[in-house]
């Protein structure tokens, strides 16, 4: 039962990289975005994208800590501990993220839309980098083992957090051409947004290639999971990255979205397996640090319910924001 | 040890400081989130038979509700990230007793996150009927959500639903540890305070405005909706809060004792009000001239006896005048409301075009609003420092709980720079929103400012254009 806790744990892991991530990596093509005249095709853009659906992705993170503490207390509370000072900067940038992005839409003057603006691109660059360094941390197996130093800093938590930026910008860029391509109204931003995003899929895929050294030396519980059992979705990921870059290259942008997402979580998946059946690598595995056997029933129930219920939820608002039913809420 | 000495626990004072700010940030905007969909229901309902006005509003206030939502959500994340980060003792000892709860508030608020986005998304977007009803589940999933979590903090007063040898939690039942004793109570007192702050508070905004003169349609409708839901509220406030009373009597004794400021144990105990608590007794206080009222309110009989501060060593007592001031102000507050509303009725059956200009009775609506929210905020402050020293009723310490962390108080130092900002710029937009209404203005363009059309016009006469 523990393990099917942690596999619907670490779906919900899946699913919150490549939504929130796309999300997320809005905020870098935000950032770079340019002045307030040049960028504001870009961010109305981006604001008529994430809008309606950036609070529910969101949701999936409290799944996933909800899922830990009720789940796996023990593991959570030395997470906690060990991880606290990233765990804090990650809170900050989801703080100022959302409140950024909430205020610039609403702002009484282009100052404070400016600030707001700038605060929300910052801080989703942010965040997924210190998500990706705590990723890191774990999976290095530096948690809970007594290692010495800043867990967190170690050169697997750089690669976590550096790749976590990458990857969301990657997504977003796809997912931002094919938003632009549907509403048809600016060819010159699509083109743009499919070219820099050929690009960024090319520079995540050789960064991502290159981590394969280090990571042997430093982590190599991580490492020989993922060249064992979480090979055939490295593989994958990697197919579907490639392929993602065919398409973007002929103009499929459609079908980029979809291989895009598929890639990301082909990876992230592969590093599930791969640290399998560690929660913490090489210190608690996932039936050790389980809750009794009764919690786990409740949580398996409680995701029952959940997949009846938000599952639902969730398609209609896509559906309806797909179909444009939904944009910029004026 | 004195309760005083609590708080040389290292990160224990900066860690609760940080709790009661974010909670208290919080659980403010969780209040708007709880009960606007009720209000918009109801004008949105109005405004699909034809009343354009309401429609008007009803807009209006999804726009505000999204903005507050937003931030609730994030606020909200952050006080998930603090149950572990400053309280890890309390989570990995009793995380999997109370997950369960959290789990379902997830669920609950993930479903209201989902129909958020539809609705405020699906103006002049979905057909009217359909867009109506994105708001029920809204509202349901807001009192769900709001029940798992008071049932949280209500487990912490009344702790069931498992048993615990040699330290280690055995034979957990996490269906009777979220409905547990306290969990009725207290999810109705807060359900009821959510309506109070939400309606209290848009009335205090439409007061001011008619105060203003601006007595037109829009205004009164503003004022009225509001005020419809906590005339309901408000009078039933005081006597759940009253149950809420005799269950901390039968089950936290030593807290009830602190709100009376009772230092030893009595038969026919009188209700005093004010005073202060000093070297173990009340100074200051005013007696109600009833004989053992005290008593009565507390165990239905004016010759109960009610247990004294006393009755525990002196490490296990709460500091009593917070939580005695606290109870008084939340008290105080809520017999005013009701006050108010008494006057509002007779005021509305006597003459209708006076109820909208009476001067004073709309200068206290205008206090109205932030008394509810101090209200609420006392109310809290009661029962959660009424608990000390404990952080679970009996069982666990909050100095166990606390984190070893030696950077709690930079987090604490951050986080009120950080509130302080958001309260400063939230104000801000809220207030141009309003300003930009009043103007006439009726649709606010996003994500910049100004229109596509403004940016095309302004193109050419000035160097850098709003985007
Ligand atoms: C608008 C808000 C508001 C108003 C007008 C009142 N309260 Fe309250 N009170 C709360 C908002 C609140 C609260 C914030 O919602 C609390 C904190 C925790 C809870 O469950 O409710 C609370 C707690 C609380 C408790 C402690 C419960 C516990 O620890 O389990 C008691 C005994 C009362 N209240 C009693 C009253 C009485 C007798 C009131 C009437 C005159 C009253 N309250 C008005
Ligand atoms: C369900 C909601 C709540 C939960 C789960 C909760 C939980 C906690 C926890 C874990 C602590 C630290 C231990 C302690 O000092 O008791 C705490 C303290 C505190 N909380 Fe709450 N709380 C809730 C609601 C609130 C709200 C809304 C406020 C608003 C002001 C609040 C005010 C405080 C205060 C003032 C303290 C410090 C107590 C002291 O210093 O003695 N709480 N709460
Ligand atoms: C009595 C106390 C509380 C009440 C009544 C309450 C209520 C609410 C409500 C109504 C929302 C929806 C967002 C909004 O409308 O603003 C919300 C959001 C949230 N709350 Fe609280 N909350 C309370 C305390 C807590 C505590 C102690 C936690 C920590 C675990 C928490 C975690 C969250 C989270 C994570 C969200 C975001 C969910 C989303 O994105 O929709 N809340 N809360």
């Amino acid at each position: 039962m523990s393990e099917a806790v942690a596999a619907i744990m670490f779906a919900a892991v899946i699913l919150y990289a490549v939504f929130a991530g796309a999300d997320f990596g809005s905020g870098t093509w935000d950032l770079v975005a340019g002045n307030a005249r040049r960028g504001a095709a870009t961010r109305r853009l981006i604001d008529r994208a994430i809008g309606p659906v950036w609070e529910a992705h969101h949701v999936w993170l409290i799944f996933i800590l909800v899922f830990l503490w009720t789940g796996f207390p023990g593991p959570f509370g030395t997470i906690m501990r060990e991880l606290a000072i990233p765990f804090w900067l990650v809170g900050l940038g989801i703080v100022l993220r959302g409140s950024g992005f909430a205020f610039r839409k609403y702002a009484p003057d282009i100052g404070w839309a400016r600030v707001a603006g700038s605060t929300f691109a910052l801080s989703s660059v942010v965040t997924p980098f210190f998500l990706g360094t705590i990723a890191g941390a774990i999976a290095s197996g530096r948690v809970g083992t007594g290692a010495e130093g800043v867990v967190w800093m170690s050169p697997t938590s750089w690669i976590g957090g550096v790749l976590a930026v990458l990857t969301t910008t990657f997504l977003a860029g796809v997912f931002l051409a094919e938003e632009a391509r549907r509403h048809g109204a600016d060819p010159a931003l699509m083109e743009s947004l499919r070219k820099r995003s050929i690009v960024m899929g090319a520079v995540t895929g050789v960064v991502a290639l290159a981590a394969v050294v280090p990571l042997q030396a430093d982590a190599p519980t991580l490492a020989d999971g993922l060249t064992g059992r979480g090979a055939p979705l490295i593989i994958a990921s990697a197919l579907g990255g490639a392929m993602t870059l065919v398409l973007l290259q002929q103009g499929k942008l459609r079908s980029a979205r979809v291989a895009a997402a598929s890639a990301v979580a082909a990876v992230v998946a592969g590093w599930g397996f791969g640290q399998y059946p560690w929660v913490l690598v090489d210190a608690v595995t996932i039936e050790d640090g389980a809750a009794n056997s009764t919690t786990l029933a409740g949580l398996l129930i409680a995701s029952g319910v959940a997949a009846v219920i938000v599952v639902p939820a969730l398609v209609l608002l896509y559906r309806l924001a797909d179909s444009s039913q939904l944009g910029s809420s004026h | 040890m004195s309760p005083n000495s609590l708080i040389l626990a290292d990160a224990l004072l900066p860690a609760r400081n940080q709790m009661a700010l974010s909670l208290g940030a919080h659980i403010v905007l969780a209040c708007f989130g709880m009960a606007m969909p009720a209000m918009i229901f109801v004008l949105h309902r109005r405004g699909l038979r034809g009343d354009d006005v309401a429609l008007e509003l009803a807009k209006r206030w999804s726009k505000v509700s999204g903005v507050l939502f937003a931030i609730g959500a994030v606020s909200g994340t952050i006080l998930s990230f603090e149950m572990g980060l400053l309280w890890p003792g309390l989570m990995e000892q009793y995380g999997e007793v109370i997950g369960l709860a959290f789990a379902l508030e997830g669920v609950s608020f993930f479903v209201e996150a989902i129909f958020l986005g539809i609705y405020v998304y699906g103006w002049g977007r979905l057909p009217g009927r359909a867009h109506i009803l994105m708001l029920v589940p809204m509202i349901i999933s807001g009192i769900a959500g709001s029940f798992f979590i008071v049932s949280v903090n209500a487990w912490m007063n009344a702790p069931t639903g498992f048993t615990e040898v040699d330290g280690v939690v055995v034979d957990v039942d996490p269906i009777r540890a979220i409905f547990n004793d306290a969990v009725l109570l207290q999810f109705l007192h807060m359900f009821l305070a959510a309506y109070m702050v939400a309606g209290f508070c848009i009335a205090t905004i439409y007061a001011v405005g008619l105060l203003k003169g601006r007595n037109d349609r829009h205004h009164r409708l503003g004022f009225l909706v509001p005020l419809a839901f906590v005339a309901i509220a408000t009078p039933l406030q005081p006597v759940v809060g009253h149950f809420a009373g005799q269950r901390i009597a039968d089950d936290q004794p030593i807290k009830l004792a602190a709100i009376e400021g009772l230092a030893e144990t009595e038969e026919r105990v009188p209700t005093v009000l004010g005073g202060v608590f000093i070297d173990g007794e009340l100074v200051g206080e005013i007696e109600v001239p009833i004989e053992g009222l005290g008593s009565f309110l507390a165990q239905n009989s004016f010759d109960a006896e009610i247990i004294g501060l006393d009755a525990v060593p002196e490490d296990e007592r709460p500091p009593v005048n917070i939580v005695r001031f606290s109870f008084q102000i939340m008290v105080g507050i809520g017999t005013a409301l009701v006050g108010l509303i008494a006057w509002s009725a007779w005021g509305w059956f006597r003459n209708r075009d006076e109820f909208f200009t009476n001067t004073w009775r709309l200068r206290a609506f205008v206090l109205a609003g932030p008394a509810a929210i101090v209200a609420m905020e006392t109310g809290w402050i009661t029962t959660e420092v009424g608990r000390q020293p404990w952080i679970v009723h009996g069982l666990m310490r909050t100095e166990d709980a606390v984190t070893d962390g030696n950077w709690v108080w930079w987090t604490l130092i951050a986080m009120i720079i950080v509130y302080a900002g958001l309260g400063l710029a939230g104000g801000a937009v809220l207030r141009s929103m309003t300003r930009r209404w009043a103007a006439g203005e009726h649709d606010l363009a996003s994500p910049y400012g100004p229109s596509m059309d403004e940016l095309e016009a302004s193109r050419g006469d000035r160097s850098e254009v709003p985007a």
